[in-house]
């Protein structure tokens, strides 16, 4: 039963028409749950939770450093999950979904590397450590980068579509071995005092609104994901008859029953 | 099959020496330029010798692996050798191999006098090779990728180097660690272990997924 159901909703998904038409919901709930989440987050982070008794209000940023940085890491992983499922089934939409995940996996890495750098000055008294974490997530930048500049090299969509879903793949494979290595590296480089870095016992107050936050953070990402796919959708199908069937408002069972 | 495969790819190698000879001369001159750039570093020479010289060989890598499959790919041997070839995959294997025995092997087999040049000492130039034995394989085979992937751009190097460099640097820092722990007289058998370890997963997957590339790439022209 669950099987089954599970089976249609998979061969469903081949068709970008379908997608189209049920991510119209999915797009209204998570906008709005994004919207909700971040906004409660944003206010209970800067007005409510305490302030960290040796950084002070300083901490405040690790609100929006730690969701992106979360999210940025999981977008690489699903890039690489689409395009395993690309080069096996070859599903038309894996490469919607990668090439829509790209520019926001890029600049939330961007930003978790500009909040972690604009925090480890009043921290650390340096606008940039080679940190273990710092590092992996400067390595996960150009991780990106490379599937980037691999999308723009190619012109043919569905060569491009392959290329990337190959890049994709061995880099999410590459992902743990990386990891571990620059941890490594970390141990032996560990300078001497900068352990505030070291995840502390956070109280209740302090990470409940983080969660909030990273919450907030995966519902925007599904929001500006799914939103990008459906764009991107309309651009690839523009010659079809119920893309210009939406596009002209026209409702489409009409249009069925006019065929 | 497989010894016809080996045998050409083997006097292609010995034919294009130069490919070999240019990246082994770019490796030494740009070990000058590092050493001419940072004239304090010499006074602790030994001290970054290890990283430098890996670092180097990642650089000069990148290098030969731009030309793995590029003569093959214009002269359109790359499309007969893999619709002939009851196995492709094997084919891209002895390419890999004969590229590594031109670049990593050769790296390695003159690491000793680079090793000098840095001022190693001679008991840890043996640890050297050991690390370079077993880290390149992992270069050429994840690099093969890459190489795959950009065989058909008419200036495929940077985007190359973009793709496989950040998946270079767990061999450079395990390989760099290595012969640092040598060098401080620490054992150093588990980051021989964890090269060794990366060189065999990249055997598992650095194969299939450039003869995925290659067809990628011969369709793209």
């Amino acid at each position: 039963m669950i099987f089954s159901a599970l089976k249609s909703f998979w061969h469903k998904l081949g068709s970008p028409r379908w997608f189209f038409e049920m991510s119209q919901t999915w797009v209204f709930v998570l906008g709005w749950m994004a919207l909700l989440l971040l906004a409660a987050g944003f206010v209970w982070a800067i007005a409510f939770a305490p302030a960290d008794y040796q950084q002070g209000n300083s901490f405040r940023i690790m609100y929006v450093h730690v969701p992106a940085a979360m999210v940025a890491q999981s977008l690489y992983i699903g890039m690489g999950v689409a395009g395993f499922i690309g080069l096996v089934w070859r599903m038309k939409l894996t490469d919607v979904a990668i090439a829509a995940s790209l520019p926001l996996g890029m600049l939330l890495t961007a930003l978790a590397l500009f909040t972690g750098s604009v925090w480890g000055r009043p921290t650390w008294n340096s606008w940039w450590e080679w940190d273990g974490r710092t590092v992996s997530t400067l390595v996960l930048f150009f991780l990106y980068v490379g599937i980037y500049a691999l999308r723009e090299a190619i012109p043919g969509q569905v060569l491009r579509a392959r290329a990337s879903a190959v890049i994709a793949l061995v880099g999410m494979v590459n992902i743990p071995i990386i990891k571990f290595s620059v941890e490594w590296w970390h141990t032996l480089h560990q300078p001497a005092s900068f352990t505030i870095m070291e995840k502390p016992a956070m109280p209740v107050e302090m990470w409940a609104p983080l969660l909030v936050m990273v919450l907030g953070f995966y519902t925007f990402a599904g929001f500006t994901v799914l939103s990008a796919m459906r764009l991107e959708i309309l651009q690839r199908e523009a010659g079809t008859a119920w893309v210009s069937a939406w596009v002209s408002g026209q409702d489409p069972l009409d249009l069925k029953k006019g065929a | 099959m497989l010894k016809g495969i080996l045998w050409r790819e083997w006097r292609l190698l010995w034919r294009a020496r130069s490919a070999i000879i240019n990246p082994l001369a770019f490796l030494i001159l740009s070990t000058l330029v590092f050493a001419l750039a940072a004239p304090e570093a010499l006074m602790e020479m030994s001290s970054v010798a290890s990283g430098l010289l890996w670092a180097m060989v990642l650089l000069t890598q990148l290098l030969s692996l731009d030309a793995m499959f590029r003569r093959d790919y214009d002269s359109g041997m790359l499309e007969q050798s893999l619709l002939c070839v009851e196995v492709p995959f094997i084919c891209v294997l002895a390419r890999i191999f004969m590229q590594w025995l031109g670049s990593g092997f050769i790296i390695a087999a003159v690491a000793p006098a680079l090793g000098l040049l840095l001022g190693l000492p001679l008991n840890v130039l043996p640890v050297v090779v050991l690390s370079l034995l077993l880290g390149t394989p992992a270069l050429s085979l994840i690099g093969s990728i890459g190489a795959a992937l950009t065989v058909g751009f008419s200036r495929g190097g940077v985007v190359l180097a973009l793709i496989v460099l950040p998946l270079f640097l767990p061999v450079l820092i395990f390989g760099t660690d290595l012969i640092t722990a040598a060098q401080q007289g620490d054992d150093y058998a588990l980051q021989a272990y964890l090269l060794a370890l990366i060189s065999v997963f990249s055997l598992a997957i650095g194969p299939f997924a450039a003869l995925a590339g290659l067809r990628i790439s011969l369709e793209l022209r």
